[in-house]
Protein backbone atom coordinates (compact mmCIF):
# COMPACT_ATOMS: atom_id res chain seq x y z
CA UNK A 1 0.00 0.00 0.00
CA UNK A 2 1.28 3.67 -1.32
CA UNK A 3 1.87 6.13 1.56
CA UNK A 4 2.87 9.71 2.46
CA UNK A 5 4.91 9.75 5.22
CA UNK A 6 6.32 6.37 7.55
CA UNK A 7 6.50 6.35 11.35
CA UNK A 8 9.02 4.11 13.04
CA UNK A 9 7.55 3.82 16.45
CA UNK A 10 9.35 -0.22 17.01
CA UNK A 11 10.61 -0.48 20.27
CA UNK A 12 8.26 2.44 22.38
CA UNK A 13 6.14 1.54 25.04
CA UNK A 14 2.56 3.00 25.74
CA UNK A 15 1.33 5.58 24.72
CA UNK A 16 4.62 6.88 22.75
CA UNK A 17 3.66 5.01 19.25
CA UNK A 18 0.15 6.97 19.82
CA UNK A 19 1.59 10.38 20.79
CA UNK A 20 4.17 10.07 17.85
CA UNK A 21 1.44 8.97 15.55
CA UNK A 22 -0.30 12.29 16.13
CA UNK A 23 2.42 14.68 15.64
CA UNK A 24 3.28 12.88 12.47
CA UNK A 25 -0.66 13.10 11.13
CA UNK A 26 -0.23 16.75 11.71
CA UNK A 27 2.61 16.77 9.47
CA UNK A 28 0.45 15.78 6.53
CA UNK A 29 -2.32 16.85 4.99
CA UNK A 30 -5.53 15.63 5.24
CA UNK A 31 -6.57 12.76 2.79
CA UNK A 32 -2.66 11.76 2.63
CA UNK A 33 -1.94 8.52 4.27
CA UNK A 34 0.88 7.51 7.41
CA UNK A 35 2.16 4.34 7.95
CA UNK A 36 3.20 3.34 11.19
CA UNK A 37 5.28 -0.01 12.49
CA UNK A 38 5.38 -1.02 16.23
CA UNK A 39 6.41 -3.26 18.33
CA UNK A 40 4.12 -2.47 21.61
CA UNK A 41 1.26 -5.55 21.34
CA UNK A 42 -1.02 -2.78 22.78
CA UNK A 43 -1.30 -0.83 20.32
CA UNK A 44 -3.24 -2.98 18.23
CA UNK A 45 -6.55 -1.89 20.19
CA UNK A 46 -4.95 1.86 21.07
CA UNK A 47 -4.69 2.38 17.40
CA UNK A 48 -8.04 1.53 16.49
CA UNK A 49 -9.62 3.32 19.93
CA UNK A 50 -7.19 6.29 18.53
CA UNK A 51 -8.80 6.24 15.24
CA UNK A 52 -12.23 5.74 16.37
CA UNK A 53 -12.07 8.33 18.37
CA UNK A 54 -10.19 11.42 16.53
CA UNK A 55 -11.87 10.64 13.10
CA UNK A 56 -8.77 9.43 11.54
CA UNK A 57 -9.11 6.35 8.93
CA UNK A 58 -7.58 2.98 9.82
CA UNK A 59 -7.21 1.80 6.21
CA UNK A 60 -5.86 -1.18 7.45
CA UNK A 61 -3.26 -3.25 10.60
CA UNK A 62 -1.84 -6.49 10.21
CA UNK A 63 1.08 -8.42 12.06
CA UNK A 64 3.51 -10.21 11.54
CA UNK A 65 6.74 -10.81 13.20
CA UNK A 66 6.07 -9.27 16.39
CA UNK A 67 5.24 -6.18 14.09
CA UNK A 68 2.33 -4.12 13.58
CA UNK A 69 1.94 -2.05 11.11
CA UNK A 70 -1.00 0.26 10.87
CA UNK A 71 -1.83 2.28 8.03
CA UNK A 72 -4.42 5.50 8.25
CA UNK A 73 -5.65 8.11 6.46
CA UNK A 74 -5.75 12.03 7.66
CA UNK A 75 -9.54 13.17 8.18
CA UNK A 76 -10.74 15.84 6.14
CA UNK B 1 -17.80 19.83 20.70
CA UNK B 2 -14.16 18.47 21.92
CA UNK B 3 -14.49 15.41 25.36
CA UNK B 4 -12.70 17.21 28.58
CA UNK B 5 -10.27 15.66 30.76
CA UNK B 6 -9.73 16.74 34.41
CA UNK B 7 -7.35 15.47 36.40
CA UNK B 8 -5.19 16.44 39.94
CA UNK B 9 -2.09 15.00 40.57
CA UNK B 10 -1.40 14.73 43.87
CA UNK B 11 1.38 12.55 44.14
CA UNK B 12 5.13 13.34 43.50
CA UNK B 13 7.04 9.97 43.28
CA UNK B 14 8.47 8.73 40.02
CA UNK B 15 5.78 6.06 39.51
CA UNK B 16 2.97 8.26 40.48
CA UNK B 17 4.06 10.57 38.15
CA UNK B 18 3.24 8.49 35.29
CA UNK B 19 -0.25 8.44 35.49
CA UNK B 20 -1.41 12.02 35.27
CA UNK B 21 1.30 13.14 32.34
CA UNK B 22 0.26 9.33 30.55
CA UNK B 23 -3.54 10.07 30.53
CA UNK B 24 -2.76 13.55 30.19
CA UNK B 25 -1.34 13.53 26.79
CA UNK B 26 -2.47 10.70 25.16
CA UNK B 27 -6.20 12.33 25.80
CA UNK B 28 -4.72 15.40 24.75
CA UNK B 29 -4.01 13.32 21.35
CA UNK B 30 -7.35 12.35 21.42
CA UNK B 31 -8.55 15.73 21.08
CA UNK B 32 -9.86 16.29 24.33
CA UNK B 33 -9.10 19.52 26.42
CA UNK B 34 -7.17 18.53 29.33
CA UNK B 35 -6.32 20.50 32.59
CA UNK B 36 -4.28 19.00 35.94
CA UNK B 37 -4.05 20.31 38.99
CA UNK B 38 -0.89 19.56 40.93
CA UNK B 39 -1.40 19.96 44.72
CA UNK B 40 0.44 18.65 47.50
CA UNK B 41 3.26 16.15 47.00
CA UNK B 42 1.92 16.40 42.82
CA UNK B 43 3.09 20.00 42.67
CA UNK B 44 7.24 18.96 42.57
CA UNK B 45 6.25 17.65 39.26
CA UNK B 46 5.80 21.09 38.11
CA UNK B 47 8.96 22.10 39.06
CA UNK B 48 12.03 22.73 36.52
CA UNK B 49 13.81 19.84 37.13
CA UNK B 50 12.28 16.74 37.83
CA UNK B 51 15.15 14.31 37.37
CA UNK B 52 15.42 13.52 40.84
CA UNK B 53 11.85 12.03 41.37
CA UNK B 54 12.01 8.89 43.79
CA UNK B 55 10.68 5.87 43.86
CA UNK B 56 10.50 3.82 47.19
CA UNK B 57 10.29 -0.06 47.81
CA UNK B 58 9.81 0.65 51.59
CA UNK B 59 5.90 0.58 52.38
CA UNK B 60 5.33 -0.54 48.40
CA UNK B 61 4.85 -4.45 48.59
CA UNK B 62 3.32 -4.60 45.27
CA UNK B 63 6.85 -3.50 43.62
CA UNK B 64 8.40 -5.93 41.97
CA UNK B 65 11.85 -6.89 43.51
CA UNK B 66 14.75 -8.74 42.08
CA UNK B 67 14.82 -10.83 45.55
CA UNK B 68 12.59 -10.71 48.26
CA UNK B 69 13.40 -7.70 50.66
CA UNK B 70 12.04 -6.90 54.45
CA UNK B 71 10.89 -3.65 55.42
CA UNK B 72 13.60 -3.57 57.56
CA UNK B 73 15.96 -3.83 54.99
CA UNK B 74 14.58 -0.92 52.78
CA UNK B 75 14.89 1.42 54.69
CA UNK B 76 18.79 1.21 54.99
CA UNK B 77 20.68 4.31 53.48
CA UNK B 78 20.85 3.77 49.47
CA UNK B 79 18.20 1.22 48.92
CA UNK B 80 15.81 4.01 48.21
CA UNK B 81 18.63 5.56 45.56
CA UNK B 82 19.20 1.82 44.17
CA UNK B 83 15.72 1.04 43.87
CA UNK B 84 15.28 4.27 42.02
CA UNK B 85 18.17 3.67 39.27
CA UNK B 86 17.17 0.31 38.75
CA UNK B 87 13.48 1.75 37.55
CA UNK B 88 15.09 4.13 35.62
CA UNK B 89 17.01 1.92 34.15
CA UNK B 90 13.82 -0.72 33.32
CA UNK B 91 11.92 2.56 32.04
CA UNK B 92 14.46 3.28 29.19
CA UNK B 93 15.28 -0.75 28.13
CA UNK B 94 11.48 -0.73 28.11
CA UNK B 95 10.73 2.01 25.63
CA UNK B 96 8.55 3.57 27.97
CA UNK B 97 8.19 7.34 28.13
CA UNK B 98 10.54 9.23 30.19
CA UNK B 99 8.68 11.96 32.21
CA UNK B 100 10.08 15.18 30.82
CA UNK B 101 9.62 14.01 27.56
CA UNK B 102 5.60 13.12 28.62
CA UNK B 103 5.36 16.61 30.08
CA UNK B 104 7.14 18.06 27.23
CA UNK B 105 4.20 17.16 25.10
CA UNK B 106 1.46 18.06 27.56
CA UNK B 107 2.53 21.36 27.50
CA UNK B 108 3.37 20.82 23.42
CA UNK B 109 -0.32 19.63 23.20
CA UNK B 110 -1.89 22.23 24.90
CA UNK B 111 -2.77 20.73 28.21
CA UNK B 112 -3.38 23.63 30.66
CA UNK B 113 -1.08 22.56 33.84
CA UNK B 114 -2.70 24.73 36.91
CA UNK B 115 -0.33 24.71 40.19
CA UNK B 116 -2.18 24.74 43.62
CA UNK B 117 -1.31 28.31 45.11
CA UNK B 118 -1.60 27.03 49.05
CA UNK B 119 0.50 24.12 48.57
CA UNK B 120 3.04 26.77 47.33
CA UNK B 121 2.29 28.94 50.39
CA UNK B 122 2.43 25.80 52.43
CA UNK B 123 6.00 24.05 51.25
CA UNK B 124 7.36 27.52 50.66
CA UNK B 125 7.61 26.92 46.91
CA UNK B 126 8.76 30.32 44.74
CA UNK B 127 7.15 31.15 41.10
CA UNK B 128 10.63 30.18 39.91
CA UNK B 129 11.32 27.01 40.87
CA UNK B 130 8.40 26.16 38.13
CA UNK B 131 8.16 25.75 34.42
CA UNK B 132 7.03 28.50 32.03
CA UNK B 133 3.66 27.97 30.91
CA UNK B 134 1.79 27.16 34.24
CA UNK B 135 -1.15 28.78 35.82
CA UNK B 136 -1.63 29.06 39.81
CA UNK B 137 -5.08 28.60 41.14
CA UNK B 138 -7.16 27.18 43.90
CA UNK B 139 -9.47 24.73 44.72
CA UNK B 140 -12.06 26.99 43.18
CA UNK B 141 -9.98 27.36 39.80
CA UNK B 142 -10.11 23.11 39.74
CA UNK B 143 -14.11 23.09 39.42
CA UNK B 144 -14.04 25.65 37.06
CA UNK B 145 -12.90 23.26 34.52
CA UNK B 146 -13.91 19.91 36.45
CA UNK B 147 -17.42 21.07 36.97
CA UNK B 148 -17.87 20.88 32.56
CA UNK B 149 -15.40 18.07 32.15
CA UNK B 150 -16.32 14.55 31.26
CA UNK B 151 -13.75 12.69 32.51
CA UNK B 152 -12.74 13.73 36.44
CA UNK B 153 -10.03 11.65 37.50
CA UNK B 154 -7.60 12.41 41.18
CA UNK B 155 -4.56 10.44 40.89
Amino acid sequence: MEFDKELDARGLNCPLPILRCKKSLAELQPGQILKVVATDPGSVKDFQAFCKQTGHELLSHEAANGEFTFVMKKRA
Amino acid sequence: MAKKLALIASKGTLDWAYPPFILASTAAALDYEVSIFFTFYGLTLLKKDISDLKVSPLGNPAMPMPVPMPNLVQMLPGLESMATMMMKQKIADKGVASIQELREICLESGVKLIACQMTMDLFDFKREEFIDGIEIGGAATFFEFAGESDVNLFI
